[in-house]
This record gives C-alpha cells, structure tokens and sequence, in this order.
C-alpha cells in the first residue's frame, strides 16, 4: 500500500515525463484497437454488402468470381445466363422474387447495371438496410437511369441531366444516339451500388438492339423507333433470387446447379463472401503486425525512460534501503510505477479511442461507407489490454534488477 | 548497563579495482550513551556505519546490537534489523523529495511493524516530535518538502530517525550543511530528543567543535584501522 502511495507521488513528481512515456503507449494502445475496430468494421461492412438475398445465380463459373462480377462489379461474366433459363428460375416454386443483372457496359469508369425497378426494394445491405433514394425516383421511362451516390458526386451528376453510356467496360464506343436522363440518385450505403449507373432492363435490350457482333449495325435504329419494338432480352448476367422459406435455399440451389438445359451456378452470398475475405483478410494481419509493432516500441520507450532516471534516482533509493527498504522493495517500487504507468497509458488509450470514435463515426460512414459500430471492448480487446499491462510490468523488470543491484552495492551512499 | 554497540575484533575488507579494509578491534558504547567519532573522510567512517546499521557485512567479528550479533542474521533480517532499531539521519538528501515532510517521518514505520505499534497516533507523534525540534506544524503537514531549508529538512529527518522509538539513532554528519549557529541548535535538539526517548547516539563528524557536548568522543582513527592499496 505504501509502495503504491510512493510509487504515485514519485510518478507525480516526474509529470512531463511520464506523461510524454504514458501518452506514447496510450496513442499506441489506440491505435492498436483502432485497427481493431477497423478491422472488425471492414470485416463487417464487407460481410453486409449484400443481405437479403438468398441465392445468386450465375453461368457455372466459380463462386467467388460469380460474387465479384454480380455484387463488387469487378471483373466479367465469362457467360450469360439465357432468357428462358432465368423464366424457368423465376417459375419454381421456391422462388418468392428474382431481380435480373446484366452488365457489360459502363458510364466514365462506372459500371452500368440493367436491372428492373425490383433491385431498389430487394438489395438490402447492412443486415436488411434498404435502398434510399437521395433525390428523384426510380426509372420511370425507358431511358431512365438512377446513379450510386459516388456516381452522382464524383461526376457531378443531378436529376434531368443527359447522360451517355458506353459500349463494354473500357470503350471509345458510345451508344450516344440513345442518351439516358438521370431520375433518381441513391444514398451513400458503403456497397457497390454507390459505384453503380441503374438502367433498366429494357434499355440495355434497346441501346444493343442495332449491334451485331460488338459493333454498330449498317441499319441503325432511332430511340424513338425502338420503343415500339419488343425489348425482351435474350440472356441476363445473373440474378438474385429470395426463396419463399429458408428451408427451400438448398432444395433451390441443387436443383439450380443440376439444371440441365445449361450450366448453371447457384451460390450462398454469405458463404462467398466469407471465402472471398480469406482471400483479402492477409491486410488484416499485416495490419495487426504493424500495430503490434508500434505498442512494442513505445513499451520500448518507456523502459528507456525508466533507465535514464535510475542514476538520479540512486540517491532515494540508498535513502530507502537505509530507513529499512530491501533491495527487493526497491525492485518492487519500480515496477509498480512502470504497472501504473501502463495501466494509465491503457485507460488514456481506451478514452482517446471512444474519444475518435464518437467524433469521426459519421465522417468515415459517409466518406468511406465504412460504419464502425461503438460497442463496449470486445473479450478479445480487454485481453489485448490487459497482456499490455503484463508486458509493460514484465519489461520494467530489466531497468528494476538494475537497480536492485545498485542497491545492493550502493547500500546507504552513493557511490560516483 | 547492556551494551548497545559492542563490536569485538571486527574485519571488513573490499576488493575492486581497489582494495581497502576496515579493521575495529574494539568498541562498546552502553545504552542511552551519545558518542561522537571524530573521522575525516576517508578513515572508514562510512563503512564503519554501514557494517552498524547490517547494510555491509563483516568478514570476521561480532558486531552485537541490543543482544543481536548482525553477521547471524540474513540480508533481508538484517534490512528489518535496521528498520526496527535504527534511525539514520545523513548530511543531506535525507528526504524524498516528492513526499510532503510528514510522510518522510512516517516512511519508517512502513517497514517496521513494531516501531509502528508503539505509536498510536501517527500523524500526532510526527508533530510532537517536529515541534519539539523547533518546526512549525504548518510547514511539516502542508509545505512541500523541497520548499524547507536544509536546516528545516535536516530535522525533519531526525524526527524520522526518532519516530518510533528506534534503540539506535546513528547520524552521519548530520550538521556538515548547517551554518555554525544552528548546528549547534540542531545537535542539542536531537540530543535532548535522543534521551527523551531513551536512543543510543551515535555522531561521526569530522567538525570537532561539536565533541564537547557529547557524554564520550573518540577519534575514529583510534577506533578503527583503515588500509587502503591497489588491486
């Protein structure tokens, strides 16, 4: 108890330096747990890209490409899926809605999706969040088109503008004879679909009706004449299909991927989600190595600091042992300020994270979509914590046996 | 009258880079006696006071305290030895600078549990005891202690030697950075405490003006042979 008293007041006596040594273990601390925190919200937010959704069906390919160019919009469809498989889709009885996708075209760097008006009220995100429309509606007319929110800021888009979309993905082309006019921009959500150009279904069907073979066909077709004409499309990219009970997801997706007019892949979003975040999660380790790093050098720092006031300190400490302190009290003393320094250090570091958190919480949803939930430590943060106090203590250790044998061989003088 | 030091063909010697050794045939000094050693630096003076308050060891001898013969006891018993029965006054740095005044005179008790039972009142006996060494009671319980003088922080370590009641108060130039007039005061006040308290005292001082007021004074090279040589 005494050695606590002590061990404050001679920390207190020392303020500009220990609390330079405890700021730099507190940023560390935050930092760590920041990471953490981001980490965890990265992992989360990436898990919510899609929710709601209960198969993603696609040409056979693999689950993790079928996921990238159906969701992230990276990547091609290596194949279409035809009309009338997706007709035979939506017929089964399992199926409660199936929205359509077909990609191919883009707007400026931004990818074009044909889809029908049903994608605003089925795409969910972040655990059963909807789609909300910052201005505007959804298409009404043929060459309606709603944009992602990145869309709309970053090209500086408002509703009634004119736009013109692109013939494939990086192309000079441009189907400029039948332009678009922006009905409707959605909100931030933090998902792909910020990045996206919606267009109807119909419309891709009618911006490609006089191609052939990836060019402009010799007979062109003028936007008005081409609302007269059947814009049934002959295949889609792939589709997002909600069952009617979760039992019927398997029954579905077997008889998806056993379908035998063309191959075809059914996948569970969440199952290639997880799988596609194996594959990028080697940032989140290389990220907790470097913080890791970073708590292990301001520990560094503070036992530096411990080092360099022994020598002032020998003469307290021959005081000490000679109104009856042990060597080992003098040991004792001197880890508990490096334990109190780190606990402190922890505590600060606990505040200026929550601190950060409250401040920057709403910036970084809406400048990176990225939600970072406030949440009391997690097991495995307090743990964290808890093994920096551990460490702090144990490390003080090397300047503490120094001096205990200063000590000893100093006893009542000092010795220079 | 029992002994309170009784040092019998005592032998220390340290070997580094250089050698020395102490050598103290004999020394008895009795129980409630105020004995002043003369030493200059250099005679021993300082080893002397660490084989007595058990922080060095001797090689060869009995060096009894109160009945205790300390080369019996181990390190850690010999730290509570000290704790129990000696108070120790140096000539300066006696204080911990970040502990208010009072807390240095109670510091002692924390490591020894006995001397703490025979004070009741801890905060009471520390400012009987200061204000018997001429201190106010303001500045022991609200200054801080690097605000005091030297003369002012030299008795607050002797109310720390006292406090308790040890058998032994062993005082190392204890007035070495005090003007002449209060060293004077300084020593009469711990004098008259040291007895009130019923404490063997024990001066080394190398200021001989001092000597007459003690019941005994030696020379230290008289006590002690010191030798000193290379490696």
């Amino acid at each position: 108890m005494i050695l606590l008293r002590l061990a404050l007041k001679s920390l207190r006596s020392r303020i500009l330096t220990v609390s330079l040594t405890v700021f730099a273990i507190a940023l560390s601390v935050a930092l760590f747990l920041g990471v953490e925190k981001v980490r965890t919200g990265a992992k989360a937010s990436f898990a919510d890209t899609i929710s709601g959704t209960d198969l993603i069906v696609g040409a056979r390919s693999g689950g993790v490409q079928l996921l990238l160019y159906s969701v992230f919009r990276v990547g091609n469809a290596t194949n279409n899926v035809t009309w009338q498989s997706y007709q035979d889709i939506a017929a089964r009885p399992e199926v409660k809605w199936i929205v359509p996708l077909s990609l191919g075209d883009s707007h400026r760097g931004f990818r074009v999706l044909g889809t029908t008006t049903a994608f605003f009220d089925r795409y969910k995100y972040r655990g059963g969040r909807d789609i909300d429309f910052a201005q505007g509606t959804q298409f009404n007319d043929l060459f309606d088109t709603v944009l992602g929110a990145d869309v709309a800021s970053e090209l500086g888009y408002k509703i009634g503008d004119e736009i013109v979309v692109a013939h494939g993905v990086a192309s000079f082309t441009e189907h400029d004879d039948k332009p678009f006019r922006v009905s409707g921009i959605l909100e931030k959500t933090g998902t792909p679909v910020d990045r996206t150009v919606f267009v109807s279904l119909a419309a891709i069907e009618a911006i490609h009706i006089d191609w052939q073979g990836g060019g402009r066909s010799q007979t062109p077709i003028s936007a008005k004449d081409v609302r007269q004409m059947d814009l049934k499309p002959k295949s889609v990219s792939a589709a997002l299909v909600g069952v009617t009970s979760r039992l019927k997801i398997f029954t579905l997706q077997r008889w998806i991927n056993d379908y035998t007019q063309e191959p075809l892949l059914a996948i569970l979003p969440g199952v290639a989600l997880s799988e596609l975040w194996s594959l990028i999660g080697v940032a989140e380790t290389a990220l907790i190595g470097v913080s890791t790093m970073v708590v292990i050098t301001a520990l560094l720092g503070m036992i530096a600091m411990i080092f360099s006031g022994l020598n002032e300190r020998r003469r307290e400490m021959a005081l000490l042992r000679a109104i009856g302190a042990r060597p080992r009290t003098i040991l004792t003393l001197l880890t508990t300020e490096a334990a109190l320094m780190s606990l402190m250090a922890v505590l600060l570091g606990l505040a200026l994270l929550y601190t950060g958190l409250f401040v920057a919480q709403s910036y970084i949803d809406a400048a990176f979509g990225l939600y970072l939930e406030i949440t009391w430590p997690s097991r495995r943060e307090l743990v964290v914590l808890a093994l920096v106090v551990l460490a702090g203590t144990l490390v003080s250790l090397i300047p503490a046996l120094r001096a205990y044998f200063l000590s000893l061989a100093d006893g009542m003088q000092v010795r220079s | 009258m029992v002994a309170s030091i009784d040092i019998k063909g005592l032998r220390f010697s340290w070997r580094g880079r250089t050698s020395f050794s102490l050598a103290v045939p004999d020394l008895k000094v009795a129980a409630g006696e105020k004995l002043f050693l003369l030493g200059e630096s250099g005679t021993g003076k300082s080893t002397l006071l660490s084989l007595i308050c058990g922080i060095t060891t001797p090689s060869e001898g009995r060096l009894v305290l109160d009945g205790t013969n300390l080369p019996d006891l181990s390190a850690s018993a010999r730290d509570r030895f000290r704790a129990e029965h000696i108070g120790v006054i140096f000539q300066m740095f006696n204080l911990l600078p970040y502990a208010s005044p009072l807390e240095n005179i109670l510091l002692p008790l924390a490591f020894a549990p006995n001397r703490k039972a025979r004070v009741a009142n801890q905060r009471a006996e520390a400012l009987r005891l200061t204000s018997a060494l001429g201190l106010n009671e303001t500045l022991v319980t609200s200054a801080g202690t690097t605000e005091l003088s030297i003369g002012q922080q030299q008795r607050v370590a002797a109310a720390r030697a006292l406090i308790g009641g040890p058998k032994l108060i062993v005082a190392d130039e204890p007035t070495s950075a005090l003007d002449a007039t209060s060293q004077a005061a300084f020593v009469d006040l711990l004098m008259t405490q040291a007895e009130a308290a019923g404490a063997t005292l024990l001066m080394v001082s190398h200021d001989a003006r001092l000597a007459n007021r003690f019941d005994r004074h030696l020379d230290l090279a008289d006590v002690a042979q010191a030798t000193r040589g290379m490696a």
